[in-house]
């Protein structure tokens, strides 16, 4: 485990704001080999909790995540120190571009690097969902989440994640309450 | 004054794009390209031209325009503004979590929900790795409809994926600057 210096933490998300991009999925996976595979800060399972928890509260992932780890390593300042990694190198280039916005929208070059990457990191989207997969068992009603899941951002974009998010807690929790009341009903008899 | 209001009017609107935004990523464009162009910042056209470049830089959408407004209408000073604006909510909330996270976890409804989110989360990851090969390599559900492939881009997908598959320990990022020489190479000479 590497320790847990404001400096490290910094560095760290700094990296991880550099090579965001695809929209924030991508970034799952520097971040699992960051911090779970490297530094061993969080296990692979943490992992999918923070991205639930980053789903159904306001905000982009990059700071969502960057102030729930900060915060376990080293509390508000480490979150302090994290968010402002993970936002500098966004901030410095987008700066850097809108002064020269004509010659980066219109350099052959820059976009060219750009399309290549687009078309690399949707590996790594289906490498974060094939270990973060693992997490869960294989039966019936993970399965069917799953595809509800992804039908339904596929094919309904305009459908709001946080809606989503919340009809399915709703359900789980009703499902949940109804399988306990069946056990202790056994439990009476 | 009046640069003042101006000011708190800026970070303010960036606020309530941090504080409303949830799902992360496109999902926010329509709610940040009304507050954008309502306050006349920027024009529709200028949004979208942004959006273009967004699309191809890192860093989440969000923080990326919040910087670029706040730069072209106040420089430097206006961008930390926005971009603090736009930060603070999320910060606060998740912190606010954070600190209670180890009991909320544990708790049995929450742990009811987490195990049906998670698949569904996983759902989306999905979708959202499929989606960025649509719109990467096809250009959209028109042309993977009709098959019409960004062929040097579905080489570079083809070549990352068998490295991933074959040196399974290889850095996320070694991957990312490798997309990136392929596409300089493959663009620029094809």
């Amino acid at each position: 485990m590497v320790k847990n210096t404001y400096f490290n933490i910094f560095i760290s998300f700094f990296k991880i704001g550099l090579f965001t991009f695809g929209g924030g999925y991508a970034m799952m996976r520097v971040m699992e080999k960051e911090f779970v595979d490297n530094k061993k800060w969080m296990d692979s399972k943490s992992m999918l909790e923070l991205l639930a928890i980053s789903q159904s509260t306001p905000g982009p992932f990059a700071i969502n995540s960057a102030t729930y780890i900060g915060y376990q390593q080293k509390k508000v300042w480490g979150s302090v120190a994290a968010t402002l990694g993970v936002v500098l190198p966004s901030f410095f280039l987008i700066i850097l571009i809108s002064i020269f916005l004509e010659a980066f929208s219109t350099n052959v070059y820059i976009q060219n690097v750009l399309k290549g990457i687009n078309a690399g990191v949707a590996v790594l989207i289906f490498q974060a969902w094939f270990s973060l997969s693992k997490n869960i068992g294989v039966t019936a009603i993970n399965i069917i989440l799953m595809a509800i899941g992804f039908f339904i951002s596929l094919f309904i974009p305009s459908f709001s994640v946080i809606y989503l998010i919340l009809i399915t807690a709703m359900f789980a929790i009703i499902y949940g309450l109804i399988r306990n009341r069946g056990q202790v009903d056994v439990d009476v008899n | 004054m009046s640069m003042l209001i101006e000011l708190v009017k800026l970070f303010l609107i960036f606020f309530k794009v941090g504080l409303f935004t949830f799902g992360g990523g496109y999902a926010m464009i329509p709610l940040i390209r009304n507050e954008v162009v309502g306050a006349g910042y920027l024009s529709l056209m200028q949004v979208d031209q942004f959006i273009g470049i967004a699309e191809s830089t890192p860093g989440p959408f969000a923080i990326n325009i919040a910087t670029f407004v706040g730069y072209n209408s106040y420089g430097v000073f206006g961008s930390i503004l926005a971009t603090l604006g736009v930060v603070l909510p999320s910060f606060i909330i998740i912190i606010s979590i954070a600190i209670f996270s180890a009991k909320i976890l544990k708790a049995k409804p929450v742990q009811n929900a987490l195990s049906w989110i998670n698949p569904l989360t996983l759902g989306l990851i999905l979708s959202a790795g499929v989606s960025v090969v649509i719109n990467a390599i096809f250009g959209g559900m028109d042309g993977l409809v009709a098959f019409d492939a960004d062929y040097i881009g579905l080489t570079i997908f083809g070549v990352i994926l068998l490295l991933s598959l074959f040196v399974k320990k290889i850095n996320p990022i070694i991957l990312i600057l490798l997309s990136g020489i392929l596409g300089l190479i493959g663009y620029s000479i094809f």
